[in-house]
């Protein structure tokens, strides 16, 4: 058994797990964060993308206890309070998602890209970007025009912050 | 249209919980005292089954049970059945051999399910399957459907001498046969439409409750029908009868058919919950359901299209082999019959049809509906032969089509089905002009500049949804109706909940269903509430697959809907003293026309509850149900263009542009259709481009993970340019027909005839991977 503690969306949690628990199934099944999806066995769907020290990661990559000590954010700790974050509401806007089993990663993953992207972002940048994130409703059409709107209202907000600044 | 009405592009209602990760999907749900399953499945294609030996696994930390086959069928456990009967030409019915949920002396497929574990932890059960020890005799396997008939290949169940399950037909053989001997032009060829795995993302699961003390059972299970997995896991599987079993089917990532079937997996768990005291979940993993979900298409196909002297086709030969797998899936039987056959007349005037098909066992998954169902079959082969004869024919593929297009309706083919409307020179016509066809050329040209190779390619479908008249099927040889149920049932605040008998995985009931009664109320989108996917809050249902929602579930609500509003008109005109006939109900609010006599819709509602002062001899409440059976299929129907370039260096062939021109009829909400539409389009070109289930000549799946298995992924598509046009269907009281499939089944022979046209070459197979394509380039220089 291994001790696991971690920050999870501000919160601090500690348990204990099977060695081999991965990270996602510590989140879903130790935590009943069940936002995170499992979608394969190979790391090639990206349903259980969450951030480990502010990066995408896959947590079906990770081991519950090699994750030990990290701060983490899961779909459920997105926004903040009641305001749906401005990934979250351009999938709902651009109806970027059917079935919502997928949703959670490709939104961690949007985040994550737009973060990465502070200079915006193009169409074939973001279907490159969405490699490791597999769809099988929306055909991606309405996933990429709504990272490329989300993308478009978070570069706004940053330039609005960055005026009432100076 | 209001903007929340029908028509309008509401957000959807069920949004928040997917984005926010309050989805709740099978594997999140927890029941005090669960337990996990792991199924011990067939490494074999083809054995015989001589010991199973569980003491070890028995003996290992946190096993709960190890449960076999013989255990299963000593408490009486039934054998999984085909739902629809066919009968082959000499009249004999199908031969359906036995599949017994969990395998008893042979297994038949890898993948097939021999003996459940129960451990406390998923990794225990894991653990302890590994250690149950099974000796198993293998036999010969044999994959290919066109070799599994041929005398001398193993003979996989005993009922079915050489692998054939039925040999059928449909159409008038002898003036086919006339017509093609007479005939100015005859084109052929072999069609083969690939072996697909249906891949939602969610993987199956299931999770089984059985309540000692109240005698009662509970499944949760990832299922595109509810109804149908209670009716007959209790009708025909002995689980248990249906007012002791509660199916729910809650949040479902997906289905695209692969969730309509009852599988072995949730009677096991069911059955195990009862047999070991403890609730039993089981949740597949990726290379699990690629071995067992059932996978879809596999057909193999002769076909013959005649044509006159002015380019008329005058008939159309089809034989196609079908490939079902290891034993029958619940609907196997009429997908390559009268989901398939019925459609060979595609958009055409084919004065002259005939259809054989043979289906047969294999040592393979059984293959059953995948989005389309049949539908992508028949499309293939008509427009893949269109395509062939306009280039032999010496026509522009347009031409050849306009010529040929049915334009007066109704319109009855030779093949069963009645179109109702339809405007087909209409679709094309958008098609053509989104595409800038006209513009083609210059592309060409400018293309191969660059040294690279542009094609284009089209595709004019058609396909029969709202399943389905049930007297009709019934006569065909389904085993139930399909019908589809609801209720409307307005609360005493004035809320509203429907209760639909459909399922929603993806399609946004939800929200369309809401709109349905925003538009016939005024009432705010948020004081509706859809109710769907639990047998015990809903009375009876038919569930979600072949496009019916809409036409069927839709116009089962618009029926309830008009009871209701009937019943409340009677209340208005007998609290506001005036004539019923006058009262018109708009906005929120029960009003005499012409006047300013008027009440909130609430305050009709809780009088209808309060029953202080209601028309003599009223019941009180106002809460309808209503079962509505269609009258005949819908028509959907459109035109899909494809542009590809591909690099005769590598052999990658990029989508260049997708134009979809649709023929819906009546749209409900098009960010939603168009939301179909996309995702269709995506499976389609993954069907031509990049899907392929492939299993070794000994019966090993190689395609068993997304490592293997190539599922369309963002880079690969373009954006779609996506349209309507509407003729509406005259068939059902919203003018809908369907659009969940359209994309699927339209759009792998745009792609082939795209790459084809780009290449030079008459066919090539699919997948069309850069493998193929570099190869049919280099055939070609050779």
């Amino acid at each position: 058994m291994s001790d696991v503690s971690l920050t999870v969306n501000g919160r601090r949690v500690s348990g204990s797990a099977e060695d081999r628990t991965l990270l996602v199934h510590f989140l879903r099944e130790h935590l009943g964060l069940t936002g995170t999806h499992v979608g394969c066995d190979t790391s090639q769907c990206g349903a259980c993308v969450v951030h480990v020290d502010g990066r995408a990661v896959k947590s079906c990559t990770m081991l519950a206890a090699q994750a030990s000590g990290s701060t983490i954010v899961t779909i459920e700790g997105l926004s903040d309070g009641a305001e749906l974050h401005p990934v979250q509401a351009a999938f709902k806007e651009h109806h970027g998602l059917q079935c919502g089993f997928c949703t959670p990663g490709m939104i961690m993953m949007a985040t994550d890209m737009i973060a990465r992207y502070p200079e915006g972002l193009d169409e074939a940048t973001v279907r490159a970007e969405l490699d490791g994130n597999i769809c099988r409703c929306t055909g991606y059409h309405n996933i990429v025009k709504a990272i490329l709107a989300a993308s478009e209202t978070m570069a706004k907000g940053a330039k609005g912050k960055a005026k009432q600044a100076a | 249209m209001g903007i929340e009405g029908v028509g309008a592009r509401v957000a959807r209602k069920e949004d928040k919980r997917f984005i926010t990760g309050g989805g709740r999907y099978v594997d999140d749900m927890v029941v005090p005292g669960m337990k996990h399953a792991v199924f011990v499945r067939s490494p074999h294609a083809h054995a015989q089954i001589k010991k199973i030996d569980v003491k070890k696994a028995q003996a290992m930390p946190g096993v709960v049970g190890v449960l076999t086959g013989k255990e299963l069928k000593a408490d009486g456990i039934g054998n999984l059945i085909c739902g629809w009967m066919i009968h082959s030409k000499d009249g004999t019915p199908m031969k359906m051999g036995a599949w017994s949920p969990l395998a008893v002396d042979k297994v038949r497929y890898v993948g097939d399910a021999v003996v459940i574990v129960v451990a406390d932890t998923k990794g225990q059960a894991r653990d302890a399957a590994e250690a149950v020890e099974i000796t198993y005799k293998e036999l010969n396997a044999v994959v290919d459907a066109t070799k599994a008939i041929q005398s001398g290949a193993p003979q996989i169940h005993a009922e079915a001498e050489n692998n054939l399950i039925f040999d059928w037909e449909l159409g008038d053989g002898k003036a086919t046969d006339a017509a093609i001997k007479s005939a100015a032009h005859v084109t052929r060829m072999k069609i083969v439409n690939n072996r697909l795995v249906p891949n939602a993302m969610e993987p199956r699961a299931a999770l089984g409750h059985y309540d000692k003390a109240e005698d009662h059972y509970t499944c949760w299970t990832t299922s595109q029908n509810p109804h149908l997995a209670r009716l007959v896991m209790s009708a025909f599987y002995n689980v248990a009868p249906e007012n002791k079993l509660r199916v729910i089917a809650p949040d479902v990532g997906g289905g695209f058919g692969s969730k309509i079937y009852i599988y072995p997996e949730e009677i096991v768990c069911l059955w195990a919950s009862k047999k070991t005291g403890v609730p039993v979940k089981w949740v597949a993993d990726r290379t699990e359901s690629f071995l067992s979900d059932a996978h879809g298409r596999d057909h193999v196909s002769t076909v013959e299209m005649a044509f006159d002297k002015d380019n008329r086709i005058t008939a159309l030969k089809v034989d196609t082999i079908a490939n079902l797998g290891a034993y029958m899936s619940l609907f196997s039987s009429c997908v390559p019959t009268y989901l398939y056959a019925t459609l060979l007349s595609g958009q055409y005037n084919i004065p002259a049809i005939h259809a054989n098909v043979r289906t047969v066992y294999t040592n393979t998954a059984p293959v059953d509906a995948y989005r389309g169902a049949g539908r992508p079959e028949a499309t293939y082969v008509l427009e893949r032969m269109m395509e062939t004869a306009a280039r032999e024919l010496g026509v522009s593929p347009a031409e050849l089509r306009r010529r040929n297009f049915i334009t007066s309706f109704p319109h009855q083919t030779p093949v069963i089905m009645a179109y109702d409307a339809g405007d087909y020179n209409a679709s094309l016509d958008a098609a053509m002009k989104a595409a800038d066809y006209a513009g083609f050329t210059k592309r060409r040209a400018d293309a191969a500049k660059q040294g690279k190779l542009r094609g284009i390619g089209m595709s004019c479908y058609i396909e029969a949804c709202g399943l389905a008249p049930s007297s009709a099927v019934g006569s065909l040889g389904a085993g139930v109706g399909l019908w589809e149920s609801a209720e409307v049932r307005v609360n005493a605040a004035g809320t509203i909940e429907v209760l639909t008998g459909s399922h929603s995985h993806g399609q946004g009931h939800e929200t369309t269903f809401a709109q349905l009664v925003t538009q016939r109320f005024g009432v705010p989108i948020d004081s509706v509430s859809i109710v769907h996917g639990d047998t015990d809050k809903v009375q009876m249902g038919m569930g979600t697959y072949g496009s019916r929602s809409g036409a069927v579930g839709m116009s089962a609500v618009v029926k309830a809907l008009d009871k209701v509003e009937a019943k409340a008109k009677k209340i208005a005109a007998h609290l506001l003293e005036a004539d019923e006939g006058d009262i018109v109900i708009e906005n929120g609010e029960v009003k005499v026309a012409g006047t300013d006599k008027s009440l909130p819709w609430f305050q009709v509602a809780l009088a209808s509850y309060t029953a202080h002062n209601l028309p003599a001899g009223m019941e009180p409440g106002l809460k309808e149900t209503a079962f509505y059976d269609p009258s005949n299929f819908t028509f959907p129907a459109g035109c899909y263009i494809c542009e590809v370039e591909i690099d005769p260096e590598t052999g990658l062939t990029e989508i260049i542009q997708f134009v979809a021109a649709d023929d819906f009829g009546n749209i409900i909400n098009p960010m939603i259709v168009e939301g179909q539409v996309h995702g269709g389009i995506a499976q389609g070109v993954g069907q031509a481009l990049l899907e392929g289930a492939h299993y070794d000549a000994s019966g090993q799946l190689l395609t068993a993970s997304y490592m293997d298995y190539t599922m369309p992924r963002a880079a690969d598509l373009p954006s779609f340019k996506v349209s309507t046009s509407n003729t509406p269907c005259p068939g059902n009281p919203l003018g809908v027909k369907g659009c969940g499939e359209a994309g699927a089944i339209g759009s792998p022979p745009a792609v082939i005839n795209a790459i084809t046209d780009a290449l030079g070459v008459v066919d090539i197979a699919m997948p069309a991977s850069p493998a193929t394509v570099w190869s049919a380039i280099h055939a070609k220089k050779h």
